[in-house]
């Protein structure tokens, strides 16, 4: 949004007898103390410096080494800011909303808080898909917005929107900075509040006349020199309850660790896996969690929920003991709330106490961050003689079950001769060896990503989860690339995601940011259709992405639409299509061979659903797996 | 679904209140009574509300407002013991003949006449919500004009 008025300058001549900073600003034209040139590398050499020069002075004392941030009227002086920064790259998405996106990649990659900036009004609001995605997620975000002067708020002036207001459902807190003094420790403060505890996005809201004053500037030591009251460390679990759990798990006959998105953010993987050693029991995986627990090991469930494991799925409804970590019991999880793990005594350990008791009724609700719970349960059980619960017959039924079902995923290759979605991922899992980061759109794509990607790290599955935004998938890979730029990482897109935030090829190929695309492009917004197939007779009410009365499909090629590798190559970006199973794994390896961004527009036929399937508010006894 | 008073002490600055608000709100409860005054501590003010809601939802909603940032602490006193009052004023139509009968009522419940004029007076009182409707339901004969209420406030018995 980079269109400005001039109402600015008027307004800087504007009366301003109540604010020193405004009396400085009033008179830019003629006071001595020009901005200086390495003012936001060295604070040190000057005493004075401008507003938006210590917002990037900030950053960078935080750490901060990448924004995502599009330029407009009311952020204009944190971009040329941003010019005179030697420590940061800032990178230009082609919308707010891939910034956001961006800068979400950026922090679910690394875990470390993503920064994106945009202008004022339209710019700002294109941020709240992103913003409201990160809080379901709880992934620390940091948005920077630029505000219309203060002499102009409330006046309707030109891209004004009240961002603070329209923000505060969907942010973990928001600040509105309204003296320049303040930047420094409302910034410090925003990460912290960013970063501790339970992650989430925080937004600063910064007026343009905040950016412009001249002052001196007092930055904080640390996070922890700014004091935010409230933001308590969460308590360090009582041993007594803790030696109880123990004592309830040497007791359990089928018991099974369910673990969610808060052992990724609390670092716990390490804890997890030695906690589920010393126990025995079987873990199953929120989506969130995905990459906590080795796949391949024979403990794990892998994922369970509404298209997750039978096996799994099956173990939590017949499990006797339930230990949560770091999982909110999301309606996609559990189905039918009244038949969830209804025979089981559950354990909640959580660091945000108001998810104990939010969907499910929990027996044992802990407040305590994952990895400090689990670690002090390892050292508890180890120091404590613990006795490991004999499981046998209970992995035993598990085994069963995973022979009957097969176990993780299967597809039927045999009723086409395309290339099914579900290949194009295995394939890809099988050429990458589940090494690569991969980031999702929203949809059945996104589903069979981790049904055939076996994901066995930490932040290696990037994807919109509670939010469920189409469109998050390209933007995203692009932050996690940037942020882990040793590492392969790959959109696996489906065509109705990918066309919500296309223009960010723009960002990749300008930006050189080697991502690869592996779009399954079946012409519909294919999980609308499978519901609509499932429960609305087949009728497609506006889930048909090309002309309706000529289909475009592995069959008709003539009908596919549009031609994402002439958009790609319009864009700079080298692209392919393929049609036949034969030219696959060809494809996918010049794919990952290429040295720039690519897209591989893989054309599968519709009508494939995602199974198993639990349909809503079922109990997981009542999975499809046809 | 029963009534309940939420106090929560919060931090004194710009948008907090409506933060505590569009939490209720955004869940879909009718605020019935709010009352926002700083402390004695000038950096925090106290928000009491009350609210007509079911107890799991409400009890889900104090979570997640003991959650917010600016909250430092936030109870519902519907579990414990704590007194409660809330003052009105209502502007009464009146004559030479009725003011005199007025006065009387006001009198049994310890209100005050706080205005005078030639056709109407105001009356100003406190008490609970019992109280308050039973004195404006004595009064409405008379006409009532106008009514401002204070909102309840609210505070724990004992220490």
């Amino acid at each position: 949004m980079v269109f400005f008025s001039t109402a600015p300058s008027f307004f800087m001549l504007a009366d301003n007898n109540t604010s020193t900073y405004s009396n400085i600003m009033a008179k830019p034209k003629t006071d001595v103390r020009k901005p200086d040139e390495n003012a936001a590398a060295s604070p040190e050499k000057t005493a004075f410096m401008r507003g938006a020069d210590v917002v990037v002075r900030t950053l960078e004392l935080l750490g901060v080494d990448t924004v995502f941030a599009y330029p407009g009227g009311a952020l204009l002086e944190i971009s040329q800011a941003l010019t005179r920064t030697k420590k940061i790259r800032t990178i230009l998405p082609r919308h707010e909303q891939g910034g956001g996106f961006m800068a979400q990649g950026y922090a679910r990659a690394t875990g470390r808080p993503g920064v994106c900036m945009a202008t004022s009004g339209p710019g700002a609001t294109n941020l709240v898909t992103p913003i409201a995605d990160a809080f379901m997620d709880s992934i620390p975000l940091v948005a920077i917005t630029g505000q219309v002067f203060q002499q102009l708020i409330g006046k309707n002036a030109f891209q004004e929107a009240d961002f603070f207001g329209i923000t505060l459902p969907i942010v973990k807190h928001s600040f509105l900075v309204l003296k320049p003094e303040d930047l420094p420790s409302t910034l410090f403060k925003a990460f912290k509040i960013a970063t501790t505890g339970r992650p989430g996005p925080v937004v600063v809201d910064i007026p343009k006349d905040v950016q412009q004053a001249y002052f001196v500037p007092e930055f904080p030591e640390s996070l922890d020199a700014v004091d935010v009251p409230s933001l308590t460390p969460p308590p360090v679990p009582d041993d007594a309850v803790l030696s109880e759990i123990l004592d309830t798990i040497s007791k359990a006959k089928s018991p099974v660790l369910y673990v969610g998105g808060g052992v990724i953010s609390s670092g716990a993987t390490a804890a997890l896996r030695e906690f589920a050693r010393l126990t025995g029991i079987p873990v199953a995986s929120t989506l969130m969690g995905l990459g906590a627990f080795p796949p391949d090991s024979p403990q794990s469930l892998y994922w369970f929920g509404m298209h997750g494991t039978v096996a799994g799925n099956w173990a939590v409804y017949h499990s006797d003991l339930l230990i949560a970590v770091g999982a909110r019991f999301d309606d996609r999880i559990t189905g039918a709330i009244e038949t969830f793990a209804p025979k089981a005594r559950i354990v909640h350990i959580d660091i945000d106490r108001s998810e104990h008791h939010k969907n499910v009724r929990v027996h044992v609700p802990v407040e305590a961050d994952a990895k400090v719970a689990l670690e002090r349960l390892c050292r508890l059980a180890q120091k404590s003689g613990f006795q490991k619960p004999d499981l046998t017959e209970w992995m035993g039924t598990i085994a069963g079950w995973k022979r009957q079902h097969p176990f993780p995923f299967t597809y039927n290759s045999e009723k086409t001769p395309h290339i099914l979605p579900q290949q194009a991922v295995e394939i890809l899992n099988e050429e990458t060896k589940g090494g690569a980061i991969i980031s999702t759109g929203v949809g059945q794509h996104q589903m069979w990503t981790p049904q055939f990607y076996h994901f066995k790290e930490p932040r290696t599955f990037i994807s919109s989860m509670g939010a469920g935004t189409m469109g998050f998938g390209l933007p995203a890979a692009i932050g996690a690339k940037v942020a882990r730029p040793e590492s392969l990482v790959i959109d696996i897109d489906g065509d109705g995601s990918f066309l919500m935030n296309i223009q960010e090829l723009a960002c990749m190929a300008v930006e050189k940011i080697p991502v690869k695309i592996l779009l399954l492009n079946n012409q519909h917004l294919g999980m609308v259709m499978q519901w609509e197939d499932r429960f609305y007779e087949g009728v497609r009410g506006q889930t048909i992405l090309g002309d309706p009365k000529n289909i475009g499909s592995p069959d008709n090629v003539g009908g596919l639409y549009p031609d994402f590798v002439k958009i790609a190559s319009g864009f700079g970006i080298a692209g392919r299509r393929v049609l036949r199973r034969e030219e696959l794994r060809e494809a996918i390896r010049e794919m990952i061979a290429h040295p720039g961004p690519y897209l591989l527009d893989v054309v599968v036929p519709n009508g494939e659903h995602v199974l198993p399937f639990i349909p809503q508010r079922r109990s997981a006894l009542g999975i499809l797996t046809e | 679904m029963k009534k309940h008073t939420l106090s929560a002490l919060v931090e004194n600055k710009f948008g907090v209140l409506a933060r505590v608000a569009g939490m209720l709100s955004g869940r879909g409860f009718n605020i019935e009574t709010l009352n926002v005054g700083p402390t004695h501590d000038p950096q925090l003010s106290r928000i009491t509300a009350t609210v007509v809601a079911d107890e799991a939802a409400l009890d889900r909603c104090v979570r997640a407002l003991g959650k917010l940032v600016s909250v430092i602490s936030v109870q519902d006193f519907t579990t414990v013991d704590y007194v409660a009052r809330e003052l009105v004023m209502v502007k009464i139509q009146s004559t030479k003949e009725t003011r005199s009968e007025i006065i009387e009522v006001a009198d049994i419940f310890r209100a005050k006449i706080i205005d005078v004029a030639h056709t109407s007076l105001v009356v100003e009182f406190t008490g609970n919500d019992r109280k308050i409707a039973a004195f404006l339901n004595i009064i409405e004969p008379y006409g009532i004009l106008e009514v401002a209420r204070t909102g309840q406030v609210a505070l724990t018995r004992g220490h």
